[in-house]
């Protein structure tokens, strides 16, 4: 690539240490900085889903370094279900307010009284049926970009997204026709009625979001470290008791040590066994896992094995 | 966790590498027995894939359905997009560009070769060096990799034969000669019963160079940025609306190669305007100092006009102003490249319409020969001279791969189209 004069004065630099290496950290922390201002720079009218829980915390902090001391050239969006844990809810707008930015609320339970969302049970989770609350929020406010949290280690068919992702008019995904992503050069272009989501840490795992998390000091709703809960075992999972879930005849209610490794829908989202209160402890926890985080974590996503790729062609996250 | 093991966590280097193979040279193996033997294969994955492996009728573990992501594929049986991979080991963190070995695929992996630092190219024994395996590392080096290893696979089935691989390794070594690749490695592995991957294993005794893995823990990447020329698109202008920032007028973006210090003297392109650097800022902090490839904001000295899409360059060390350059292309279209037609030109931060007027050759990946052609199909490599309405500023790509690249969009349908890399004028 480069001819042995520049590789000696590169070294030099390097040696010298005026050049230090980037921690993996700080490399993918400058990318998803690069990844926001293109986002704010090249698309018209873009928002940012921030549901409180950890994945969109380190987005906020993200935002706070690609943009301060100005505020957000985007609101915030968050689409409650209205299954979401309250301790969460209440961390949404506590963060919420500290930043001084604007939050859209689209709430599912309005679409349900609107017809839009027919559920089948009332207590069935609903984390399927956000899709056609996000896509109606989207056309509502004409958002034209959606800034997310997920990242590609999470689930196979994330694996394949872009961090650019194109939504056609129908909000949907075809992962087999995506726009091939080179370099740093991101593909923004979209006409009246698509959209595209955009992924700006795709590239770190749970691990690195922890760490973050601890190095840059940021709060965390109280339910991800561990707790006593009344829980039920369902499946190969646990389940918190509340409202939304009572324990069937056959099942015995245990007060137990947990925390959660992700929060969504009540129903659905199952706490692992664990100490870890600590986020020292979380982090170790985390790096001697066993066990995936959805796959811990997520009855929903057990249902097939193409089940989150189902959800994502529908309009999903 | 002891606090050393802590702090190692947190300050580990990042390496990306893609896997390049033909179909069937046991690509999806290699990653699922990279990872398996590593440890980053959790429980309820190998749970589940050891599920599907009895379902399709075989025992054990199929470890390539580990990279199997998408249903589509399953239902195929193969690879085909580009899918990434995370693992670390107490050394480093890895992320896998997976890339397929299908023909009509191509744009796929110049896709994954391009935020790679290193590619490993699998050959399969027992067939030797394919078109596939030729165009893989045409593609590597035109893309500007700096690393490659060649990992010859299935040497089970040549019963670990030294003989085989060696003639391999010529061939493959008289084929890469001509391309600029400077930093080749050969691995004799078989991923599908782990020899030389991991764990050196008992059958490649005559192989004298580390596992794969250790490769790939220890090459050297911290020299492959460009650290001499200081290259920063503004990729946006911060202008806060509190009073209390009247002045305030931070200029956003990322160190794309080189280094800057408060006090240097700076020119601003295209303008050509110049000025001092007073600030260098992150979020709560200054900094005397900044680097590639960090993300800062920088404040100056004097009141200039300077918007996205410019380049803060060092006074005395500027790229190319230039509406006219050479470059190659990789089609990545199913509509052919068209000379009549106008196509959006991004390049760092600014978007420009552009045409290609000019189309010198196709290089035929297999001979390496250049043939003269009227249009560019889909995953085909040509050299062409384009035209932009403003003037882009660009390096030559084999100087500085952030400001030598960009891409081409078509204006109709918002397809990225093409893949372009800029040749130093006068070559």
């Amino acid at each position: 690539m480069s001819g042995p004069a520049t590789l000696r004065k590169q070294n030099l630099a390097v040696e010298e240490g005026r050049f230090h290496h980037l921690s993996h950290l700080e490399v993918l922390e400058s990318e998803s900085i690069h990844i926001l201002r293109e986002v704010a720079a090249e698309c018209k009218n873009p928002a940012l889903l921030f549901s409180g829980g950890k994945d969109s915390i380190v987005l906020l902090r993200l935002a706070e370094k690609a943009f301060r001391p100005a505020r957000f050239p985007f609101p915030l969006l968050h689409i409650d279900t209205g299954h979401n844990f309250p301790e969460v809810i209440a961390f949404r707008d506590h963060r919420v307010k500290q930043l001084g930015e604007r939050l859209i609320v689209g709430s599912v339970e309005d679409s349900i009284k609107a017809g839009r969302v027919v559920l089948k049970s009332e207590s069935e989770s609903r984390n399927v049926h956000q899709s056609i609350t996000l896509l109606d929020t989207i056309a509502e406010y004409g958002f034209d970009a959606c800034i997310g949290g997920a990242r590609r280690d999470e689930e196979k068919a994330r694996a394949k997204e872009r961090i650019f992702s194109f939504r056609d008019e129908f909000g949907q995904w075809d992962p087999k026709n995506q726009r091939p992503e080179l370099w740093d050069l991101y593909n923004t272009k979209v006409h009246p009625g698509e959209h595209m989501r955009v992924f700006p840490i795709s590239n770190w795992t749970e691990l690195d979001v922890w760490q973050y998390i601890a190095q840059e000091q940021l709060e965390i709703p109280v339910i991800y470290r561990a707790h006593r809960c009344a829980v039920i075992r369902r499946g190969s999972g646990l389940l918190p008791v509340t409202h939304l879930v009572q324990p069937r005849p056959s099942e015995k209610v245990e007060n137990i040590m947990v925390r959660f490794r992700t929060v969504g829908d009540m129903t659905c989202t199952c706490p692992v066994e664990s100490d870890a209160v600590t986020l020292e402890q979380i982090i170790a926890e985390t790096a001697a896992t066993r066990i995936t985080e959805r796959g811990a974590t997520r009855m929903d996503d057990q249902t097939s094995e193409a089940s989150m790729e189902l959800r994502k062609k529908e309009g999903y996250f | 966790m002891s606090a050393v093991e802590k702090a190692a966590l947190r300050n580990m280097e990042l390496l990306r590498f893609i896997t390049a193979g033909s179909v069937d040279d046991g690509k999806s193996t290699l990653i699922g027995r990279l990872l398996y033997d590593s440890k980053s294969i959790l429980e309820d994955q190998l749970s589940a894939i050891e599920k599907t492996t009895r379902r399709r009728g075989m025992n054990g573990v199929d470890l390539s359905l580990l990279t199997d992501g998408l249903q589509a594929e399953r239902e195929q049986g193969i690879t085909i997009d580009v899918a990434y991979r995370y693992f670390a080991t107490p050394r480093r963190k890895f992320i896998i560009a997976d890339t397929p070995g299908h023909e009509q695929y191509t744009r796929n992996m110049v896709t994954g070769a391009s935020t790679a630092n290193l590619a490993v190219i699998l050959i399969d024994a027992r067939k030797g060096v394919l078109t596939q395996s030729r165009r893989h590392a045409y593609i590597a080096s035109l893309v500007g990799i700096p690393h490659l290893v060649v990992a010859v696979n299935k040497m089970d089935l040549v019963g670990y034969s030294q003989d085989v691989f060696n003639s391999i390794k010529k061939e493959f070594s008289a084929f890469v000669s001509h391309l600029n690749l400077h930093d080749v490695h050969y691995i004799p592995i078989s991923a599908l019963h782990g020899d030389m991957v991991v764990e050196r294993g008992e059958n490649l005794l005559w192989y004298d160079g580390t596992p794969l893995l250790e490769l790939l823990e220890t090459i050297e990447i911290a020299s492959d940025i460009n650290t001499s020329d200081f290259r920063f698109p503004v990729q946006w202008v911060c202008r806060p609306a509190d009073p209390a920032y009247q002045d305030y007028r931070g200029y956003m973006g990322r160190i794309e190669s080189g280094e800057i210090q408060v006090g240097d003297s700076i020119t601003v392109l295209p303008s050509g305007l110049t000025s001092k650097v007073k600030e260098i800022a992150t979020y709560n902090a200054t900094h005397e100092l900044a680097f590639a490839p960090q993300s800062v904001a920088l404040r100056i000295e004097d009141h200039i006009d300077i918007s996205r899409g410019d380049m803060i360059v060092k006074s005395g060390n500027q790229p190319r102003v230039a509406r006219e350059f050479d470059a190659m292309l990789c089609w990545l279209s199913e509509q052919p490249l068209d000379l009549r037609r106008k196509y959006f030109v991004k390049h760092a931060a600014k978007t420009v319409k552009g045409l290609v007027s000019k189309l010198d050759y196709r290089v035929d990946v297999n001979t390496l020969q250049q043939d003269s052609v009227p249009q560019l199909n889909m995953s085909e490599i040509g050299r062409a001279r384009l035209k932009t309405q403003q003037p882009l500023m660009c390096d030559a790509y084999d100087k500085n791969r952030a400001t030598g690249c960009f891409i081409m969009i078509d204006e109709a349908t918002h397809n990225t189209v093409a893949a372009g890399m800029v040749i130093e004028a006068g070559q």
